[in-house]
């Protein structure tokens, strides 16, 4: 004999509190969309304003100044070939949004993550949030993106921040709560109001793990915003997408080769500036 | 304690106790019972760290509080700036009474009255030699052009002069505590705490700082209180000691008091293969002199003094009680016979001088083949006493005996 339990209704219960909050809230999420597509629109027409072989020239540079020429040569090298595929508007839509996402993010992550370290409750609370962004499937986030922000590249942005968010959080979180002990008590010692501590100790002291952390965050953004494009988010994103319905996996991996060498690109520079600079000795 | 040194008190210790868990009321009425540390932590689960410190700080002393790990030393000296509070007890510095502090006042009484030296060094990494040593002068708010100044000098008071753009990672131990004095040092607060501040350093190195503390300390005339596990260290360069044992004073004095006579078997071990003679000064073995001739006297005179002594030698002094130099019986006696005036002719200089703080295992081989017996003098050269042969090996067996 069966027993009879009633289905708990919480994918309704999530849906009716979306509802809710489009409905209500509509001011709200049309402000940010359009603040966001202006930032996006400004972003990208910049870096198309600027011929091709300049900007590939300034991210040598960077690539050189903070890495290594090595570093410079490949980027030389892997920007060109995007641009030979024909793939280097959408390579720039791509690198836009995650800029703009990860940027947000970022703002967003570091006074939680300060505040993490600094109060048990609060870290106790917000960890498992933390787990429940990042294992949540990244796909379902791009669901109730839509009704907020519409189709296209809004809500690609606000998909990729949730997804993207969590280790920015968790990196300043455990770089701050990493500052040795004694160091701490030195500060005290001295008089060092919470504040002042924090400034001029403690976050100076955990840079290079924030940074680790805004590394991570720039990785998932990438990831999130090629995903993003099955809501219609351009860049290289839909250049896989149209690869897939029109079964030409050739285009497909030209995309997504692309892809990599960005990604192999942001994540050598945002490494090469986690460590410290070589001071003179 | 004389009633004229209450005046100079800089920080008062009262019934100060520490009770480390979350039920301390508990600890402290078993403490109150008579009931000892191990037995507290057996029904409580509370540790108590510290029971019941009285002690008073004076103004300009270098005071050192001894114990082994676990006496509650280190916990003692963090109480004092509230880097731990206190469970109770009563601390006084200026009028101030620190556990009743609220935070603000606690920020501008750290600021004003503490600079602490930690054991290792915790200098901060991301900041060269000059602005670490310019830290507590930034946080308490000072403008960047004096606090710059008072950093330089301080650095320079410590021998870093040229290190300034360093970082403490490209620096020995023995300099980055350096850095850690001058930081201390340049934020010229009232009273220095050093905890364990040179036991991490090797053994030559830490030598140096010593004396170098010692004479920093007398330069400087800075309250300091000097936690160390070494009692050997604490002899030589403290000016009290207080000995703790399981979060209690077993004892308290000069080195020399606790010494020679060690409150109980505890110190007594502690003080076991100290090296007596080293700790000993001139000063313990000093006997007033019995006679002393002027340079103006005349040989006659000085014969009569010699023999109303029974001495073979003499020290001559000045009108001040400067100390000039020793005569000879048997040249005094020639003199007399020549029919001289006076004896400044005869007054030799090969004679042994010390000052009261030379310590005993020094005067042993400054005795002479004349026998003379060693003058000890003060720092303007007047004489304030003789130590001779025999007063050292008394002192010296006696010593010995403990």
């Amino acid at each position: 004999m069966a027993i009879d339990i009633p289905r708990i209704p919480l994918g309704d219960a999530i849906e009716g509190s979306l509802d809710f909050l489009t409905s209500h809230y509509s001011n709200v999420t049309r402000g940010i969309s359009s603040v966001t597509q202006t930032g996006i629109s400004a972003l990208n027409d910049a870096l198309m304003w600027l011929p091709e072989w300049a900007l590939m020239a300034i991210i040598a540079v960077i690539c050189w100044r903070v890495a290594s020429l090595r570093l410079g040569i490949g980027a030389v090298l892997g920007l060109s070939l995007i641009w030979n595929l024909g793939l280097w508007n959408p390579m720039i839509e791509t690198l836009t949004l995650v800029v703009i996402a990860t940027v947000v993010a970022v703002v967003i992550a570091m006074p939680f993550g300060v505040f993490a370290a600094i109060s048990d409750r609060f870290y106790s609370v917000i960890m498992p949030v933390l787990d429940f962004m990042q294992t949540m499937p990244a796909f379902v986030y791009l669901i109730p993106a839509i009704p907020f922000f519409g189709i296209g590249s809004v809500s690609a942005i606000f998909a990729t921040v949730i997804f993207s968010m969590p280790p920015a959080i968790r990196f300043t979180t455990l770089g701050i709560r990493q500052v040795p002990n004694d160091l701490i008590e030195a500060a005290d010692a001295f008089g060092a109001t919470r504040t002042q501590k924090l400034i001029k100790i403690q976050f100076p002291l955990s840079l290079p793990t924030i940074m680790a952390g805004i590394n991570q965050t720039i990785m998932l953004a990438l990831s999130m915003v090629v995903i993003a494009a099955m809501i219609g988010a351009d860049g290289l994103g839909s250049e896989v997408w149209r690869a897939i319905q029109r079964l030409r996996p050739g285009d497909g991996f030209e995309a997504g080769i692309a892809v990599v060498i960005l990604a192999m690109l942001l994540d050598r520079i945002t490494q090469a500036l986690r460590k410290p600079k070589k001071k003179a000795s | 304690m004389t009633e004229t040194d209450e005046t100079n008190i800089k920080i008062q210790v009262r019934g100060l106790s520490k009770v480390f868990g979350s039920q301390p009321k508990k600890a402290l009425e078993l403490r109150n019972q008579g009931k000892k540390r191990p037995e507290i932590l057996e029904k409580t689960g509370q540790t108590l760290g510290l029971s019941n410190i009285d002690f008073d700080v004076r103004e300009g002393e270098l005071l050192v509080i001894m114990g082994l790990s676990g006496s509650g030393k280190s916990t003692l000296i963090r109480c004092l700036n509230r880097l731990i509070e206190p469970t109770e007890g009563d601390i006084v510095i200026d009028g101030q009474n620190i556990p009743k502090l609220s935070e603000k006042e606690l920020l501008e009484c750290r600021r004003r009255h503490f600079s602490m030296v930690f054991q290792n060094f915790a200098l901060f990494p991301h900041k060269t030699v000059q602005e670490n040593a310019e830290y507590g002068l930034e946080v308490r708010g000072v403008e960047k052009n004096s606090r710059v100044e008072s950093a330089r000098n301080s650095l320079k008071q410590v021998g870093l002069d040229g290190w300034e753009d360093a970082y403490p990672s490209q620096l020995s131990g023995g300099m980055q505590q350096r850095v850690g004095l001058a930081r201390a040092l340049a934020n010229d607060s009232t009273v220095m705490l050093m905890d364990e501040a040179f036991s991490a350093l090797d053994p030559l190195i830490r030598k140096d700082m010593q004396q170098e503390l010692i004479e920093l300390q007398h330069r400087m005339k800075k309250t300091t209180i000097f936690i160390t596990h070494d009692l050997d260290e604490a002899i030589s360069i403290g000016d009290r000691i207080i000995l703790l044992k399981d979060g209690e004073i077993v004892q308290s004095g000069t080195p020399e008091e606790i010494l020679t006579r060690p409150a109980d078997d505890y110190v007594a071990r502690f003080v076991e293969g100290v090296d007596m003679s080293r700790i000993f000064t001139a000063n313990s073995a000093m006997r007033p002199v019995r006679a002393t001739a002027r340079d103006s006297d005349g040989p006659r005179t000085v014969l009569r003094k010699m023999s109303d002594n029974g001495l073979d030698s003499i020290y001559v002094i000045g009108r001040d009680r400067t100390l000039m130099g020793i005569v000879n019986v048997d040249e005094v006696d020639a003199a007399a016979k020549a029919g001289k005036e006076t004896i400044s002719e005869l007054i030799q200089n090969d004679f042994p001088k010390a000052g009261p703080d030379e310590p005993m295992n020094n005067l042993f081989a400054m005795f002479n083949d004349k026998s003379y017996p060693i003058a000890i003098v003060d720092d303007n050269q007047r004489l304030l006493g003789v130590v001779v042969k025999g007063a050292v090996l008394e002192k010296l067996a006696e010593a010995g005996e403990h």
